[in-house]
C-alpha cells in the first residue's frame, strides 16, 4: 500500500475546492451580470408613457406598452383558471384514487413527460387545434396555451402535497361520518392549502414568462383587443419582436418590457417561497 | 375539576337512566365516592332530507371519483392529442419527403423543397455544448453550496440559484444579444481563433452570433437547473454516512468523491437528462443568438439554426401548406427527441426509486 | 364466560379478515357489552387493531381489505354492503394511535361531525362543542382560544381534542385504537380518566399495548394472537386467573 502524504491530500483538497468557488463565482456572476443589465437598461425605458400608452411606430416618441401589459395579465389570469381548475382536480385524483392503479400510472407519465415538453411544441399543437380550426389567432389560444403548460405543474405539486397529509387524518374525518368527497376537501385539500398554493404561484410565475408558445397562438397586436377572440398583444412577444428589430427606440422598449416581466416573474417567485417559509415554520 | 368527569354541564338535564349494575368496573359504594351520573344530552335532530341525500357516500362519492378521473385524463388527452395532431398535420410533408426529410439539408420555400438536417443538427450541437459547459460548472457550485459555503454564503447564494432558475428564458436571449455576442465577436471568438483557430470548429469571420454563442447562453440557462437539482441531490446523502469517511481521517475532497457522488450518481444521470430535456426544446435563449441560417457549418462560429428557433421565426410567415407541414414535422420531431430523452430519465428515476425502495 | 346480565351491543360472530391473501383474523367470536369498557391486548401484529376497525368499516378504504363473518351492532350485520358505512361511522366513533387535528380551528374540529350529523342552530352548536370539550376535560384549557390552529396544541392536548371531536356527535360506541401510546404518561393518566367517565354514557373499546393499561381501566379484556381471540373474560379473572396458557405467557411476560 503506498501511502499519500498529508501534504498531497490536502494540496488536492484546497486546489478542488479553489475550483468549486471560481465555477460558483463564474457561475453566479454570469448571472448577476445579465440582472444588472436588465435592470439598468430596463429602468431607462420605464416611464408613465411605457406604462400607459399604446405602441407607437419606430421614431416616434411617447409610445408605451399597455395593451402588451393588460394582454398579458389576462391571458395568464385566464390560463390560471384553467390549469388550476384542471390541475386541482387531477392531482386529486393522483393522491386519493390513482396511487397504485394503472390509470393513475399513465397520467403521471404523461404529465411528466408535458411538464418538462417544449413550449414552442405546445405552441404548434394549438395553433393546429385552435388556430386553424377558428381560422384566426387569438387571445383564448394563447391562454390554452399557456395553461397546457401550467396544467402539470399545478398536477403533480397538488399531488405532492395531498399525499404529504397523513391516513389518519383522513380515517379520522371519514370515522365522524363524512363521505370522502367532503373529507377530501375538508380536510385534506384544507391542510395542503398553502402548498398547492405555492405550487400555483410558481406555476404563474413559470407561465408568465413564455414567449414560444404565444408565437402563434395569441400572435401579437399593437392596439388594444376588444376581446380575447382575436390576436392579443402581450410582452414576451413585443419583446422578441422589438430586440429584433433595428429600431433602437424599439430595443429599449424591449429592455423596459424585459425588466418589467423578470420584476413579476420574481415577485411571484418570492411571494411562492415566502408562503412556503411561513408554513415551514408553523 | 369542580365536578365529576361526564356529569351533566346543566345540573337541569335529566340523569339516571342507566344504574349501574355493579357488577364489574369500581364499586362507588365502598369507595365512598360519589356515583358519576349518566349524563343525557337531547338528542340531535337529524338532518334535513335533501342534505343528509347529499351526504350519501354512496351517492356522491363515485361522482367525485368520477369527476377527478376525468379531469386526469384530460393530461392523457393532451398528450396523445399533442402526438396526433402533430402527426396528422405533417402528413403532407412525410408523404413528399418521407424519411428523406431527416438527411436532407434542403431548406427551400420558393422551391418547396425541405429537410430536416441543419436544424436536428444544431438542436443536439447547441445542447451538447451547453451540457459541456453547464455540467461540470453545475457540479462545482453545488459541492460548493453543500460541502464548503458557510450556512450564510449557502442560503444567500442557494436562494439566488433558485431565482435565477424562475427567469424567463427571452431574458437571457436579451442578453445574449445585446451583451454578450458583441464581447464574443470583439474578444472571444478572436482569441478562439488565434490559439484554436488550427482547428475548423474555430474558424470564420467572428460574428458575435452563432452556435457557439447559442451554447453558451443555453449553458447559462440551465445551469440554475442542474445546480439545484445537482445540490439536492448531494444533500440526500446521509450525514452518518459522510461522519463516518471523516472518521477515518478523510480530507473533504476524498468524502466527496469517495462518498457524496458514488451516492448521488445515478440521482444525478437522471438530472442530466432532465437538464438535457430543457435545453433541447429551449427557444427563445437560442432564437436571438444563433443565426437563424439554415446551413450546416463545421465551423462553431457560422450562424446557425435549432429546431425550436425555425419554428419561431418561421411558423407565422409560412404561407404554403406544405412548408407549414414541414415546420409541423420539425415540431414532431423535437417533441419525439424529448420525449425519448425525458422518458429515459424518468424510467431511470423511476428504477432507482424501485432498487432504493428495495434496500 | 361469566353471568351477563347485561346488554350485548355488538356481537362478533366468526370474523374473518383478509389483507390481499394474508388472512389476519380467525373467526374472531364475542359480545361487546353496552357501557363498558373493553380492552384488546395483544402483541404488535397480533390482529388487535384490525380487529377493531371492522366495528366501523375503516378497512373498507384500502383496496384489497376485506371481511367476512358478521358484526352484530344492534341487531343489524354491519358487515352487510347495504348498511351505509356513513350512518355506521355516526354511532360508532373512533380515536387514533396519534392525534388527529384536523386543520382547522379548535372550534371547528369539535363542530365536523356535528355538523355532519345534524342541522343545529349557532347557540345549540356552540353549547354542544362545550360541553364536549368539558367532558374530554380540556374546555379550561381553550376556552380562550376556541378559534386558534387546533395544530398548535400539545399532544396530550390534541388528543383529548380528538376525543371531544368524537363524542360531540353523541355516537354509542367509541373505539380508541392505542390511544396513549403517543403521549406522556400525565396526559396518559388524564386520558384514562376521561375513559372511566365516558363509559357511563358510551360503550368503549379500547386497543392497548400497554397491559397495565387494560386492567386499569377495562370491565372486559380480550387477548389476541395471531389473529385469533385467545381468551375473552372480566378483566380481573383474565389477569388473575387466565384460562389459557399462552394468555397466562403473555401477561407475564414470557413472550410480546
Amino acid at each position: 500500500m503506498k501511502l499519500r502524504s498529508m501534504q498531497q491530500r490536502h494540496l488536492v483538497n484546497r486546489l478542488v475546492f479553489g475550483l468549486s468557488a471560481v465555477a460558483s463565482l463564474l457561475g453566479l456572476s454570469g448571472l448577476i451580470w445579465i440582472l444588472t443589465v436588465v435592470i439598468h437598461r430596463g429602468a431607462g425605458a420605464i416611464n408613465w408613457s411605457f406604462l400607459v400608452a399604446l405602441p407607437t411606430p419606430p421614431g416616434v416618441a411617447g409610445g408605451g406598452l399597455a395593451n402588451a401589459i393588460v394582454g398579458t395579465v389576462l391571458m395568464t389570469a385566464v390560463a390560471t383558471v384553467l390549469g388550476v381548475l384542471i390541475g386541482v382536480l387531477a392531482g386529486i385524483y393522483l393522491a386519493e384514487f390513482g396511487r397504485a392503479n394503472r390509470f393513475g400510472t399513465v397520467v403521471r407519465f404523461c404529465s411528466d413527460i408535458l411538464m418538462s415538453a417544449p413550449s414552442i411544441v405546445v405552441g404548434v399543437f394549438v395553433y393546429t387545434v385552435v388556430v386553424l380550426r377558428t381560422g384566426h389567432f387569438s387571445g383564448y389560444a394563447g391562454s390554452i396555451a399557456l395553461a397546457i403548460i401550467m396544467l402539470p405543474v399545478v398536477t403533480r405539486t397538488t399531488e405532492e402535497m395531498l399525499k404529504l397529509i397523513p391516513d389518519r387524518l383522513r380515517e379520522a374525518a371519514l370515522a365522524l361520518g363524512a363521505p370522502y368527497w367532503k373529507m377530501t376537501l375538508d380536510v385534506v385539500i384544507r391542510g395542503a392549502r398553502t402548498g398547492i398554493m405555492t405550487g400555483v404561484m410558481l406555476a404563474v410565475a413559470r407561465v408568465s414568462g413564455e414567449t414560444a408558445p404565444l408565437l402563434f397562438t395569441a400572435l401579437n397586436s399593437p392596439y388594444w383587443s376588444r376581446s380575447l377572440n382575436e390576436p392579443m398583444g402581450n410582452l414576451t412577444v413585443t419583446i422578441f419582436n422589438y430586440a429584433m428589430s433595428p429600431y433602437v427606440d424599439w430595443q429599449a422598449m424591449a429592455w423596459g418590457g424585459s425588466l418589467l416581466i423578470t420584476a413579476g416573474v420574481l415577485l411571484f417567485t418570492v411571494g411562492a417561497r415566502l408562503l412556503l417559509g411561513r408554513r415551514k415554520a408553523s | 375539576m369542580d365536578r365529576p368527569f361526564g356529569a351533566p354541564v346543566d345540573e337541569t338535564s335529566p340523569a339516571g337512566v342507566l344504574p349501574d349494575s355493579g357488577l364489574v368496573g369500581p364499586n362507588y359504594a365502598e369507595t365512598g365516592l360519589p356515583a358519576p351520573e349518566p349524563y343525557v344530552r337531547p338528542p340531535i335532530r337529524p338532518l334535513q332530507r335533501s342534505r343528509a341525500w347529499a351526504l350519501r357516500a354512496g351517492r356522491l362519492d363515485p361522482l367525485f371519483r368520477g369527476v377527478t378521473a376525468l379531469f386526469a385524463g384530460v393530461l392523457i388527452v393532451l398528450m396523445a392529442g399533442i402526438v396526433l395532431e402533430l402527426w396528422r398535420n405533417a402528413q403532407p410533408s412525410i408523404q413528399e419527403f418521407g424519411l428523406g426529410f431527416l438527411v436532407s439539408q434542403a431548406w427551400n420555400p420558393v422551391r418547396q423543397d425541405f429537410g430536416a438536417l441543419a436544424p436536428i443538427v444544431g438542436t443536439l450541437v447547441s445542447t451538447a455544448i451547453a451540457m459541456i459547459l453547464a455540467v461540470p460548472l453545475s457540479l462545482g457550485i453545488a459541492l460548493f453550496l453543500v460541502e464548503m459555503a458557510p450556512p450564510a454564503v449557502r442560503s444567500v447564494l442557494g436562494t439566488a440559484i433558485e431565482l435565477l432558475a424562475a427567469i424567463p428564458s427571452i431574458i437571457y436571449g436579451m442578453w445574449g444579444l445585446f451583451v454578450f455576442a458583441p464581447i464574443m465577436a470583439d474578444h472571444v471568438q478572436p482569441m478562439l481563433a488565434k490559439y484554436l483557430g488550427f482547428l475548423p470548429l474555430f474558424q470564420g469571420p467572428p460574428m458575435g452570433i452563432g452556435m457557439l454563442t447559442a451554447g453558451i447562453i443555453l449553458a447559462l440557462m440551465i445551469l440554475p437547473f442542474l445546480t439545484s437539482v445537482t445540490r439536492d441531490i448531494f444533500l440526500l446523502v446521509p450525514g452518518m454516512l459522510k461522519e463516518s469517511a471523516y472518521g477515518l481521517g478523510s480530507t473533504t475532497w476524498e468524502v466527496t468523491r469517495k462518498i457524496v457522488i458514488p451516492y448521488g450518481r445515478r440521482g444525478l444521470v437522471g438530472a442530466l437528462f432532465l437538464g438535457m430535456g430543457r435545453a433541447l426544446g429551449e427557444t427563445m435563449a437560442v432564437t436571438f443568438v444563433i443565426g437563424n441560417t439554415h446551413r450546416l457549418s463545421g465551423s462553431l462560429f457560422a450562424a446557425s439554426n435549432t429546431i425550436a428557433s425555425t419554428l419561431a421565426n418561421e411558423f407565422t410567415e409560412a404561407a404554403e401548406p406544405l412548408y407549414l407541414s414541414a415546420l409541423v414535422e420539425l415540431g414532431l420531431i423535437l417533441f419525439l427527441i424529448t420525449f425519448v430523452v425525458l422518458s429515459l430519465a424518468h424510467l431511470w428515476l423511476g428504477f432507482i426509486a424501485r432498487q432504493e425502495g428495495k434496500k | 364466560m361469566s353471568t351477563m346480565r347485561e346488554l350485548s351491543k355488538i356481537s362478533v360472530r366468526n370474523l374473518d379478515f383478509y389483507y390481499g391473501d394474508h388472512q389476519a383474523l380467525k373467526g374472531n367470536t364475542l359480545d361487546i357489552s353496552e357501557k363498558r369498557v373493553t380492552a384488546f391486548i395483544g402483541p404488535s401484529g397480533c390482529g388487535k387493531s384490525t380487529h377493531i376497525r371492522t366495528y366501523n368499516r375503516m378497512y373498507e378504504i384500502y383496496k384489497g381489505h376485506r371481511a367476512t363473518g358478521e358484526v352484530i351492532l344492534d341487531g343489524k350485520n354491519i358487515l352487510d354492503p347495504a348498511v351505509d358505512a356513513i350512518e355506521l361511522r355516526m354511532k360508532v366513533g373512533m380515536v387514533f394511535q396519534q392525534p388527529t387535528p384536523f386543520p382547522m380551528t379548535i372550534y371547528d374540529n369539535v363542530a365536523y361531525g356535528l355538523k355532519l350529523k345534524g342541522k343545529m342552530g349557532r347557540s345549540e352548536l356552540d353549547g354542544r362543542v362545550e360541553d364536549a370539550l368539558m367532558r374530554a376535560a380540556l374546555w379550561d384549557e381553550v376556552k380562550e382560544k376556541l378559534d386558534v390552529s387546533a395544530t398548535a396544541l400539545s399532544g396530550g392536548q390534541q388528543q383529548r381534542l380528538c376525543i371531544a371531536r368524537a363524542i360531540a356527535p353523541e355516537p354509542e360506541v367509541i373505539l380508541m385504537d392505542e390511544p396513549c401510546s403517543a403521549l406522556d404518561p400525565v396526559a396518559t393518566l388524564k386520558i384514562e380518566e376521561l375513559i372511566d367517565a365516558l363509559k357511563v354514557n358510551y360503550t368503549i373499546v379500547i386497543v392497548t399495548h400497554n397491559m397495565q393499561q387494560a386492567a386499569r381501566v377495562s370491565d372486559y379484556t380480550g387477548f389476541f394472537y395471531m389473529g385469533e381471540l385467545v381468551e375473552f373474560e372480566e378483566t380481573n379473572v383474565l389477569f388473575t386467573r387466565p384460562a389459557q396458557r399462552r394468555t397466562e405467557d403473555y401477561i407475564t411476560g414470557r413472550f410480546g
